[in-house]
C-alpha cells in the first residue's frame, strides 16, 4: 500500500462513521463590481508607505527621471519605451543572471490589477511586467498603472486574474512586523515602491 | 502497532518533531508568568497588534458574511478532503509539478531529505512554515548534513538564539528589540558592530546578511496558506520578501503542505485573502503574497514538489466535535486576544501550534493524553472564539476534549480521581434536602478557613491554589425565609 492509498483511506475512515454534508456556501459579502475609486486607493498605496504620482502618459518618463534618473534600471522586454528616459541606462531583461538582476538600482514594470480597498497592485509576470526575479531583487520598484486596471475589492481582482501566470501581489514596500508587532517597512524585497497612476 | 494500521485514522508519531512538550502546561506555565520581561514584551506585541488588526476590521462592512463564509468552505473541505485532494494532485500534476504524500512527519522529513540530495545542494533556504516546524524537518536536514537556513526575520531570530518559536505568526514574539540586537551582535558573520536596536536597522542587517544566500541557493523549502483544488495553484502570504526570494530565485522549491490547507476553488481565495491578512497582522492586505501553478518555463523554479502531510490530521479529522480545529488558517488571531496566551507566551504550551487553537489543535493530532494539560489551558473566556476568522468555536472543542481526558482518565485507573470523588459527593448532596441544608450551613466555617489567601485545607487546596474561595454569607437564603 503505498502513503497515497493508506492516507486516503485514513480520510475516507474518518468521514466514514460521521460523514458531514458538503454544504452550500452562503456568500453574503460584498461581491465584485463595486465602483471604483482612486481616491481610496492613492489613500491605501500611501498609508503603507508607497509613493504614488499621477500624471499623463508622455509624463511617465518625466517620473521615472525624478525617481532612478543617472542609475541602472532593469526593464522587462515589454515595457514601453516611452517610460523610460534618456538619464537611466536600461538593462532588458532577456533572461538576464540574476547577480545582474541584483546590481540594478532599479526597475521599471507595469502591472495587470490593483484592487482600491486594500492598496495592492499585482503582477502577472505579463511582457510589460517581465519575470518575477526582476520586481523583486533591485531596490527601487517603479510600477506604471493604467486607471482601468483599477478594481474595487479582492473578489473583482481575482475574476480578472487566472491561474495560468504566477502572480505577484504587492501591497506597500518590504515590510515586517517581527520587532515587537510593530510594522516596518524594508526587509528583502524593494524597500521604495513608487506607483505610477496613469489614465487608461 | 495499532497506530498504522491500515486505513483507520492515526496520530503523530512520537519522538520526531515538535508538537509534544517535555512538561506539563500548568509547570511550563508558573516558570514563564516568573519572567517579568516576557510579560512586558508579551503584552506590549499582543496589545499593539489587538488595535492594529481591530481598527482593519472596523473598515470592512462584511467582515461577519466573510467570516460565514469562510467557516462554510472549510467545512465542505472537511467533507470532501479526499475527493479534493485527488483533485489537487491532477492538477499539480498537470501542472508539471509532482506531488508525494507523506502519512507522517518521518516520512516527510524523509522525502524532503532524498529531494534535497537528488540536487546534490548541502543548504535549503526556508520560507517559515508551521509545518515544517511540526515535523522537525530541521534537524532531520541538519542530521543527513543539510544545512537549513530560515530566512523570515523572526524564525532567522530564533535560529540565531538556539531558541525555540513561540508564537504562530510571529516566533520570536517573546525578544524585544534589545535582545535581538544582542543576538545579532553574537551570531551574525560581519555584522556592523555599531549596530543599534532601531527597527528598521535591524531590518536591514538581516537584508544583508541574507542576500547572498538568496542568490546561491539552489533548493528551497516552502509551506502554503492556500491550494486551491480546482487549478492546482499554491499561495504563500507573507510581509519581507524572503518568501518571493525562495519561490522564486532557486532552481528546486518544496513546498509541504498539511493536506487541510486545501480550498476548492480559485473565487474561495476571495474570502481567505480578505479575511488572513486583517486578522493576521492587522494589515488591509500584507505586503506580498505569490501565487504559482505547477512550472512556468522561464520563471522560478523548474523543479516544483508538493509534499501533502498527514501526521495525525486523519485523526483530527474523525472527531466529529474536534475537526473543526483543522479550519485555522494559522493567522494567530487567538493568541493575540487569549489572556492565557498573552500571560505565559507560547513555550508554555510545548507544541509549535501555542494559545487556544494549539490547546485544541495539539492534543488532537497527537491524542488527548500526549498534550493533556492543553485543553486545560483556558478559563474558557471565549475570546479566541469571536476573534476566530473562520469562526473555530475553540471553547467547545476544549471542553470536549476535556471529557475526553476524563474518560480516558476513568478507563485507565481503577480508583477515581479526587476531582470525581469530590464532584459526585456533591451531586449526591445537592440530591438530598437535609444534607444540602447541613452542608450550606457547615460551608459557613470556611468563612475562616477560606480568607483570601489562606485556601482551604489539604486534600482540598489544589482546588484553592489558582482560584478564590467565594466567601459564603452569614445567613443562606432558606434561613432568612424561614424566619420571615
Amino acid at each position: 500500500m503505498t502513503s497515497r492509498e493508506l492516507i486516503l483511506g485514513r480520510l475516507r475512515a474518518a468521514l466514514g462513521a460521521s460523514p458531514t454534508t458538503p454544504g452550500e456556501v452562503t456568500r453574503d459579502y460584498r461581491p465584485a463590481g463595486g465602483a471604483v475609486d482612486l481616491d481610496v486607493l492613492v489613500h491605501r498605496l500611501t498609508d503603507y508607505r508607497a509613493t504614488v504620482h499621477r500624471c499623463s502618459d508622455g509624463e511617465v518618463a518625466r517620473v521615472v527621471d525624478a525617481i532612478l534618473g543617472g542609475r541602472r534600471v532593469v526593464v522587462p522586454p515589454g515595457l514601453p519605451r516611452r517610460w523610460l528616459p534618456d538619464t537611466v541606462e536600461v538593462l532588458t531583461d532577456d533572461d538576464l543572471p540574476t547577480d545582474r538582476v541584483d546590481a540594478a538600482d532599479g526597475v521599471v514594470t507595469a502591472a495587470a490589477v490593483a484592487v482600491a480597498e486594500t492598496g495592492t497592485v499585482i503582477l502577472d509576470a505579463g511582457p510589460a511586467q517581465g519575470r518575477r526575479v526582476i520586481s523583486l531583487l533591485p531596490d527601487v520598484h517603479v510600477c506604471v498603472l493604467r486607471t482601468d486596471q483599477v478594481v474595487a475589492g479582492v473578489p473583482d481582482a481575482l475574476a480578472r486574474l487566472g491561474p495560468d501566470r504566477p502572480l505577484t501581489w504587492i501591497s506597500g514596500p518590504s515590510a515586517t512586523s517581527d520587532i515587537e508587532l510593530n510594522r516596518v517597512e524594508g526587509v528583502h524585497g524593494p524597500r521604495n515602491l513608487h506607483v505610477v497612476i496613469v489614465p487608461a | 502497532m495499532t497506530e498504522t494500521f491500515l486505513g483507520m485514522p492515526a496520530t503523530a508519531p512520537r519522538g520526531v518533531g515538535h508538537l509534544r512538550g517535555d512538561e506539563s502546561f500548568p509547570v511550563a506555565a508558573r516558570r514563564s508568568l516568573a519572567d517579568a520581561q516576557l510579560r512586558r514584551n508579551l503584552g506590549h506585541a499582543t496589545a499593539t497588534i489587538r488595535t492594529k488588526s481591530a481598527a482593519v476590521i472596523g473598515e470592512v462592512p462584511d467582515w461577519q458574511e466573510l467570516r460565514e463564509a469562510g467557516r462554510a468552505i472549510k467545512t465542505d473541505v472537511m467533507a470532501r478532503l479526499p475527493e479534493l485532494l485527488e483533485q489537487l494532485e491532477a492538477t499539480v500534476t498537470a501542472a508539471g509539478g509532482t506531488v508525494h504524500w507523506a502519512a507522517d512527519a518521518v516520512e516527510a522529513n524523509r522525502i524532503v531529505t532524498d529531494l534535497v540530495r537528488a540536487t546534490g545542494s548541502d543548504r535549503v533556504m526556508k520560507v517559515k512554515s508551521m509545518a515544517t516546524q511540526e515535523i522537525g524537518l530541521n534537524e532531520a536536514l541538519e542530521a543527513a548534513g543539510i544545512e537549513p537556513v530560515e530566512t523570515d526575520l523572526a524564525e532567522l531570530i530564533v535560529q540565531l538564539g538556539r531558541d525555540k518559536p513561540s508564537h504562530i505568526l510571529v516566533p520570536a514574539i517573546h525578544r524585544n528589540r534589545a535582545e535581538i540586537r544582542e543576538i545579532f551582535l553574537r551570531e551574525m558573520p560581519g555584522v556592523d558592530p555599531a549596530l543599534t536596536d532601531e527597527p528598521a536597522i535591524l531590518a536591514a542587517a538581516a537584508r544583508r546578511h541574507l542576500r547572498r544566500t538568496f542568490l546561491s541557493t539552489r533548493v528551497a523549502v516552502s509551506g502554503a496558506n492556500f491550494a486551491v483544488a480546482e487549478t492546482g495553484t499554491l499561495a504563500v502570504v507573507e510581509s519581507e520578501g524572503n518568501g518571493r526570494m525562495c519561490l522564486t530565485l532557486p532552481d528546486t522549491l518544496i513546498t509541504v503542505m498539511g493536506i487541510e490547507k486545501l480550498i476548492p476553488t480559485w473565487a474561495d481565495l476571495e474570502v481567505f485573502l480578505q479575511l488572513l491578512p486583517r486578522a493576521s497582522t492587522g494589515e488591509r492586505m500584507n505586503p506580498y503574497t505569490s501565487m504559482w501553478t505547477g512550472v512556468t518555463p522561464g520563471d522560478g523554479p523548474q523543479d516544483f514538489h508538493l509534499v501533502l502531510l498527514d501526521n495525525g490530521r486523519s485523526a483530527v479529522l474523525a472527531d466529529e466535535v474536534g475537526r473543526q480545529a483543522l479550519h485555522c488558517i494559522r493567522c494567530s488571531a487567538c493568541l493575540n486576544v487569549c489572556p492565557v496566551y498573552e500571560r505565559t507566551g507560547g513555550h508554555a504550551y510545548g507544541s509549535v501550534y501555542p494559545g487556544p487553537i494549539g490547546a485544541v489543535l495539539s492534543p488532537q493530532l497527537t491524542g488527548v493524553e500526549d498534550n493533556a494539560s492543553l485543553p486545560f489551558a483556558s478559563s474558557l473566556c471565549g475570546a479566541c472564539f469571536d476573534a476566530c476568522p473562520v469562526m473555530i468555536d475553540i471553547p467547545s472543542i476544549l471542553v470536549h476534549l476535556r471529557a475526553q481526558h476524563v474518560a480516558a482518565y476513568r478507563s485507565e485507573h481503577r480508583v477515581p480521581s479526587p476531582e470525581a470523588i469530590t464532584m459526585a459527593a456533591a451531586a449526591y448532596t445537592m440530591d438530598h434536602l437535609p444534607l444540602y441544608e447541613a452542608a450550606q450551613r457547615a460551608s459557613r466555617v470556611t468563612r475562616f478557613a477560606g480568607r483570601r489567601g489562606g485556601g482551604l485545607p489539604p486534600p482540598l487546596s489544589g482546588w484553592t491554589l489558582g482560584r478564590d474561595l467565594p466567601q459564603p454569607p452569614p445567613q443562606t437564603f432558606r434561613e432568612w425565609w424561614a424566619q420571615r
